[in-house]
């Protein structure tokens, strides 16, 4: 498989407010930009791995991980997975902050 | 990357899959061709769907992106016709030609249609997938009986859901007993007796020769020349292994297709699991012995060491309308066994244990099955019981001796069976994250959030893991979340004690383990120090989850819906024309009336509730709070002949009162004006009963989740009284329950006679009521806040969606 990678700006990091979820779409893909407190910024699929869904971009932010609104699981932001006792996964994008932009690596 | 293909998307298959990238996940490239447009779905839960307590979306295992996120290519609704065994290849109904190193077949089986006359008619199904399902589900909307023929598992289970389905259900069952290959006559008696009661019809001992009509069924004859009507004929009566693609290719097939215990056919490279797969001449229709096949099959491909399948002996936990049932092993007594028999006819409980040589070799269990799981153990492991007494054998472990029982229990013994959880999972859960409380584990395992009768179970393991360290005081205290040992009262004592005054402040001075909280203590500590800190608290609206953070419900797309309030049901021909184009202007997708009497609109942009809010001009309906939600009212006796009270201003005083006010969850209420109770005010947190002279208060009601009726607090003579012991009840509510504890669990844990003494203090209704006035005047309306506030529009509403495409392509 021949696979390209792209750099693509998606916002301007001082704008981010801290532990509020963006949704940024890229394609077919729709991506949840979280700024935490300690200043990192992680982009994952912006959807719950739970059966039924939900957006992650609403949810509460605590720490390295985000709560999904809608059924509560507890995600990390750092790797995707779902915390116990739920399993799951969500796809997790890499980010790279140059000169105040926020770009996303796919 | 080697090609491995499966024919069949259906539990055993995907669980080898399962297994396959459990081992590892790049071996493989994985194509699945599944005959059911569907993803793989959970079959046994089809009798739920049938009866109504589930829906489709529930039952799937593995959603679509499941195969995404594996790089599983799927394809549904294709069929694999033939394989080239010789040059490795297989041929799809649709012309698709695809090469494999290594295939699976799983391709199960379907519902065995009796050969007779007429079994080719319309009205006649087997029960095996979602198709036949949605047949039986229209059939019943338009017809009225049906015939089972089959009295197994799968047949009554059917006939059940068409009970419920409001169908008159004939069961027709070949043998004398129902369920006779799990059953002995004792308790397969007691189970029809059970069934009859429930409405089902039995013709035992008949076999059906011919099915009768035209196109449609219209009935069912008998060897024995009787006859029965039938508009609809659900064949149960067994499966039949899906064999005829890979006979057609070669590979060697018996009654399933037949492998060895490595699940290898008896073509090269071509592997068989499942329901169409027969093991030393057993073809296994129970999901356990599928699982046990798939993790041998899984380990076999990855070239991994695995013990050999060596066959299953299957042990039946079932539950047929209502009933548990147990069944393991043999089930008839012959010489050489001994029995030992319970049969309890007053509570309905029977079970008998079969012992051969000192070895427990049979088991069935009607009634109670608590017992299942040792005696399985005992059954499977070859446990010597020679030196038990028959009483000790009938006894769970939790009854007979405590934590040395569980001390010898294997690590793989299933502790709560709701949740599949087992010893090794908790001792393990308990050892890595060092959890020393009984909520702690439940929290990280699921164990005992169920039914939770394995909790004491699970308490004495903690107690065995932890040896001297147990405290069984603290393990059994609830703590406010995972991220403080503190319970609510000592959260609560310490905000005051120490004065605390913000969320943060609270975690960063109680030593919370996690310095930014979690969705169950950040929302629970913002109630509490809103309730302490009656007008002087400001909200932190951060800690609130999203409907309330948003003044809207959040939908599971995203949207979010609008709910205006409309106080006491009551609005205007002006007001219905502003939600009118309101909904018109912003393409509102549904337009509903909600079942708290008012209008709501569902499925709008987030950006667009701000402007919306605008256009509407009226107050927030709140629908999302743990709040007041709405007041329903009846018409009373400003118009109906029967109405001896005025509900509707009532009503609407309540609402205009207790609107906003901050709750430990949600309380809805109801004024009716006469017993007649139109405002159905017997169930809800507070309901009101015009009667002649007065008003009756009801409290703790519940039409929701756990349907209680409300109790009657008091009778008062006028609408000032009523206002005042309202006030101070919810004051009561709001300053003793814990958040998220609902009015009806919350006068169960007090009592209401505790309640009733503390409101008929005049002085402490005082009281109260002045904390509750003191409380309410720090409400401000959302809608409009937000539609003045540049800065919560920005932080709350503002689209941040950044449209990118991308330039890779």
């Amino acid at each position: 498989m021949i696979s390209t990678i792209t750099r693509i700006p998606v916002a301007n990091y001082s704008n981010l407010k801290v532990r509020a979820g963006y949704s940024i779409k890229i394609d077919d893909k729709e991506i949840a930009l979280f700024k935490l407190t300690n200043g990192e910024v992680y982009a994952i699929e912006n959807r719950s791995p739970h059966p039924k869904g939900g957006v992650l971009t609403e949810g509460l932010v605590s720490g390295e991980y985000v709560f999904c609104p809608v059924y509560d699981w507890k995600i990390s932001l750092t790797d995707g997975k779902v915390q116990a006792p739920d399993v799951g996964q969500v796809r997790t994008y890499q980010v790279e902050v140059d000169n105040d932009i926020v770009f996303i690596v796919i | 990357m080697k090609k491995l293909v499966m024919v069949g998307n259906g539990m055993a298959g995907v669980r080898t899959i399962e297994e396959i990238l459990k081992i590892s996940q790049d071996q493989f490239e994985i194509t699945i061709f599944g005959q059911e447009p569907y993803p793989n779905y959970n079959r046994i839960k089809l009798s739920n769907i049938l009866q109504g307590d589930t829906s489709f979306e529930d039952i799937i295992i593995n959603p679509l992106d499941w195969y995404k996120e594996n790089n599983i290519q799927l394809f549904t609704g294709e069929a694999a016709e033939r394989i080239d065994v010789e040059g490795k290849m297989i041929f799809t109904d649709k012309g698709r030609a695809v090469e494999y190193d290594e295939l699976i077949i799983a391709t199960g089986s379907n519902s065995f249609i009796l050969p007779i006359p007429g079994a080719d008619k319309k009205g006649v199904t087997g029960f095996r997938d979602i198709k036949d399902c949605e047949m039986m589900i229209k059939s019943a909307g338009e017809y009225k009986k049906a015939v089972v023929i089959g009295g197994g598992l799968l047949g009554l289970e059917a006939a059940r859901g068409l009970l419920n389905l409001g169908m008159v259900v004939d069961v027709v069952h070949l043998m004398p007993d129902l369920m006779e290959r799990q059953l002995d006559s004792v308790a397969s008696a007691m189970l029809k007796k059970e069934l009859e009661a429930q409405g089902m019809n039995f013709l035992m001992e008949k076999q059906t020769v011919e099915i009768l009509g035209d196109e449609r069924v219209t009935g069912l004859r008998f060897k024995d020349g009787s006859e029965i009507e039938a508009d609809l004929v659900v064949m149960a009566i067994g499966i039949k292994s899906n064999t005829g693609f890979a006979k057609n290719s070669g590979i060697y097939v018996n009654r399933g297709i037949v492998v060895n215990d490595y699940m290898e056919t008896s073509a090269p490279n071509v592997y068989a699991a499942g329901e169409c797969a027969e093991h030393r001449e057993i073809v296994y229709g129970l999901v356990a012995p599928l699982y046990e096949q798939g993790k041998v099959l899984a380990g076999r491909i990855c070239g991994v060491d695995v013990a050999p399948y060596e066959g299953s002996v299957t042990g039946t936990q079932l539950k047929v309308a209502g009933v548990d049932l147990f069944s393991a092993g043999e089930i008839f007594e012959d010489e050489t066994t001994k029995a030992i028999k319970v049969h309890n006819e007053f509570d309905g409980i029977y079970k008998k244990i079969l012992i051969r040589n000192n070895l427990i070799v049979g088991v069935v269990l009607y009634g109670d099955t608590k017992d299942s799981t040792k005696l399985y153990r005992m059954l499977t492991k070859k446990e010597d019981v020679s030196g038990m007494t028959s009483i000790s054998i009938l006894q769970t472990e939790c009854d007979a001796g405590g934590s040395d029982d569980v001390a010898s229990m294997p690590n793989d013994e299933l502790i709560c069976g709701c949740n599949g959880v087992t010893k090794g999972a908790i001792v393990d859960a308990i050892q890595a994250k060092g959890l020393t409380t009984l909520d702690q584990v439940s929290h990280c395992t699921n164990a005992g959030r169920s039914c939770g009768r394995c909790k004491p179970m699970v308490s004495q393991i903690l107690a065995l893991t932890l040896g001297d360290k147990f405290d069984a005081a603290a393990a059994a205290k609830i703590s406010l979340c995972g991220c403080t040992h503190l319970s609510r009262d000592e959260v609560v004592a310490e905000i005051k004690a120490k004065g605390l005054t913000s969320v943060k402040e609270v975690m960063n001075v109680l030593e919370w383990n996690n310095e930014e909280g979690c969705t169950k203590c950040r929302p629970a500590l913002n109630y509490y120090l809103g309730m302490i800190y009656m007008d002087t608290y400001k909200d932190d609206r951060d800690s609130r989850l999203v409907n309330e953070k948003m003044h809207a419900n959040i939908q599971k797309d995203g949207k979010y819906s609008v709910v205006p309030r409309m106080y006491g049901g009551v609005t205007t021909a002006a007001d219905l024309k502003k939600i009118a184009e309101v909904a018109e202007k912003y393409d509102v997708p549904l337009v509903k009336l909600t079942g708290g009497q008012r209008i709501g609109l569902f499925g709008v942009k987030k950006e667009d509730l701000p402007s919306m809010w605008e256009e509407l001009d009226m107050p927030s309906g709140y629908a999302y709070g743990k709040t007041l939600r709405t007041v329903k009212t009846c018409v009373g006796a400003q118009f109906c002949r029967y109405g001896t009270q005025d509900s509707m201003a009532l009503g609407i005083e309540l609402e205009k009162k207790f609107e906003r006010l901050d709750t430990p969850h949600k309380v809805k209420m109801g004024v009716s004006a006469c017993p007649r109770n139109c405002s159905e005010a017997g169930i809800k947190d507070i309901g009101f009963v015009g009667i002649d002279g007065g008003w009756e208060i009801y409290v703790a009601g519940n039409g929701g989740v756990d349907l209680r009726p409300g109790e009657l607090l008091c009778t008062v003579k006028n609408q000032a009284e009523v206002m005042e012991m309202t006030g101070a009840y919810l004051q009561y509510y709001r300053e003793t329950a814990n958040y998220l504890e609902r009015t009806s669990k919350w006068i169960d844990r007090v009592g209401l006679k505790h309640v009733q003494e503390v409101l008929a203090n005049e002085e402490t209704r005082k009281a109260l009521n002045s904390r509750m006035d003191q409380t309410l005047q720090k409400y401000i309306e959302p809608w409009n806040e937000a539609i003045q506030s540049e800065e919560i529009q920005d932080k709350y509403y503002a689209k941040h969606t950044i449209m990118v495409g991308s330039e890779g392509k």
